[in-house]
């Protein structure tokens, strides 16, 4: 009876504490559920998982990698460390270096006091970045009618890219360049407001977890994201 | 027991952070007694005294009298704070590092300008080429970011610095406003 197997239930232990896993489920989701908290900074419940951000990282007990939570399978038996002084110092190195890469300048940013990348430096405790800042140029991109993208913000999460296709189904956004050069794009590069498929439809701005993707005429702090998603995705999960 | 020294700073910033320092309001009044303010924008000392306890300090380094300044109030000062986020990151001065400093001189004293064009050659100290944090040159012992840092959070560097302990703002404190 093959369809039992969705019913399986796997044991094992993340911080010590016994926890239980269904079929499919990750890390992240088994650790959520059992009220541990991972720090995460692409992952959006409700789209597909890529692990670029890397804060879940966790240990493995017997794996010498580090592994994403929020794109690892949960299985029978495993000793998951998620929270230990050296997983808490590589997160704060990671925010560090997404601090240094772009201009985060929080004091005059739309998002401030609803950015997740300002939130999750408190709550790691990085209170200054002792890698020098590479103040790297970037462009913003006014042309379109009702959003402006600041890739002076970007954080490479990617979760606009992903919305935009996943739900959206325009895939206007995708990315370009490797490494410190990579930048998001909207169609083949050209302006924003020039892009043919692009619906307006204003997801990508509201899965933004930085002030990257903001609507026109918010001043410092005003940009506040709605959180429709998760409910988009549950309505059109009954519909199907 | 002894008054403690303290001194503040105002160096590439916008004053904000002494408007908050103020902002303590009537618990300075507290603080004053145990406190002697050796040196700072708000008393009359011209000169920066030896054996300070504790320098709070605004803003980014960005010309060159700011670095011979911080590193003279480092040789004086048992703790230094880098108060509020031109001292801790760069923050807004820090937003010309992306051009060459020649063309922001440029763009601030020529195109813009309608009478006596051209960058100032004396009486004021000259630009460095890229705006720093306070640690990229000295040791920092307390980060305290903020834009401007809140009263409340000044006031609990205070009080734990004047209790004999070197603040813990790990997660009490966020880079902006």
């Amino acid at each position: 009876m093959p369809e039992l197997n969705q019913y399986q239930v796997k044991t094992l232990k993340i911080d010590g504490k016994e926890v239980c896993a269904s079929e499919h489920q990750t890390i992240l989701e088994v650790a959520r559920e059992n009220g541990i908290d991972i720090p995460t900074l692409c992952h959006f419940s409700g789209l597909k998982g890529i692990g670029a951000c890397r804060l879940c990282l966790v240990e493995v007990k017997g794996n010498n990698k580090l592994l994403p939570a929020c794109v690892t399978q949960a299985q029978e038996g495993m000793d998951i460390t998620a929270h230990s002084p050296q997983l808490l110092e590589y997160r704060k190195l990671i925010i560090e270096l997404l601090l240094t890469e772009r201009n985060h300048v929080c004091a005059v940013c739309v998002s401030a006091g609803h950015c997740e990348l300002q939130a999750l430096a408190q709550k790691l405790g990085v209170n200054h970045v002792t890698l020098p800042y590479l103040h790297v140029k970037c462009t913003t991109d006014g042309s379109h009618r009702r959003f402006i993208a600041d890739h002076n913000r970007c954080v490479l999460c990617t979760r606009c890219m992903r919305v935009c296709d996943e739900i959206e189904g325009a895939h206007t956004w995708d990315i370009t360049g490797r490494g410190i050069s990579a930048r998001m794009i909207t169609d083949l590069g050209e302006p924003w407001g020039k892009s043919e498929s692009c619906t307006n439809c204003g997801k990508c701005v509201s899965v933004c977890p930085v002030g990257a993707l903001v609507e026109k005429g918010r001043a410092v702090a005003e940009m506040t994201k709605p959180n429709f998603l998760p409910y988009l995705i549950q309505m059109r999960g009954k519909a199907q | 027991m002894d008054k403690a020294r303290i001194a503040t700073l105002w160096l590439d910033g916008c004053s904000g952070c002494h408007m908050s320092l103020l902002d303590i309001d009537e618990r300075l009044l507290e603080i004053a007694g145990s406190i002697e303010l050796v040196f700072s924008p708000i008393v009359d000392a011209k000169q920066f005294p030896d054996n300070v306890d504790l320098t709070l300090v605004e803003g980014a380094l960005a010309n060159e009298e700011d670095l011979e300044k911080i590193k003279m109030v480092r040789g004086r000062t048992k703790l230094l704070a880098a108060l509020g986020d031109c001292a801790v990151t760069g923050n807004v001065p820090a937003m010309r590092n992306n051009f060459v400093l020649a063309d922001v001189l440029r763009r601030g004293y020529v195109d813009n300008a309608t009478a006596n064009p051209g960058p100032p050659d004396h009486e004021v100290p000259r630009l460095e080429p890229k705006v720093i944090p306070l640690h990229e040159l000295v040791p920092v012992d307390v980060f305290v970011p903020g834009c401007p840092p809140s009263a409340d959070l000044i006031h609990f560097v205070l009080s734990e610095v004047l209790a004999g302990r070197i603040p813990d703002l790990s997660t009490r404190s966020h880079f902006g406003n």
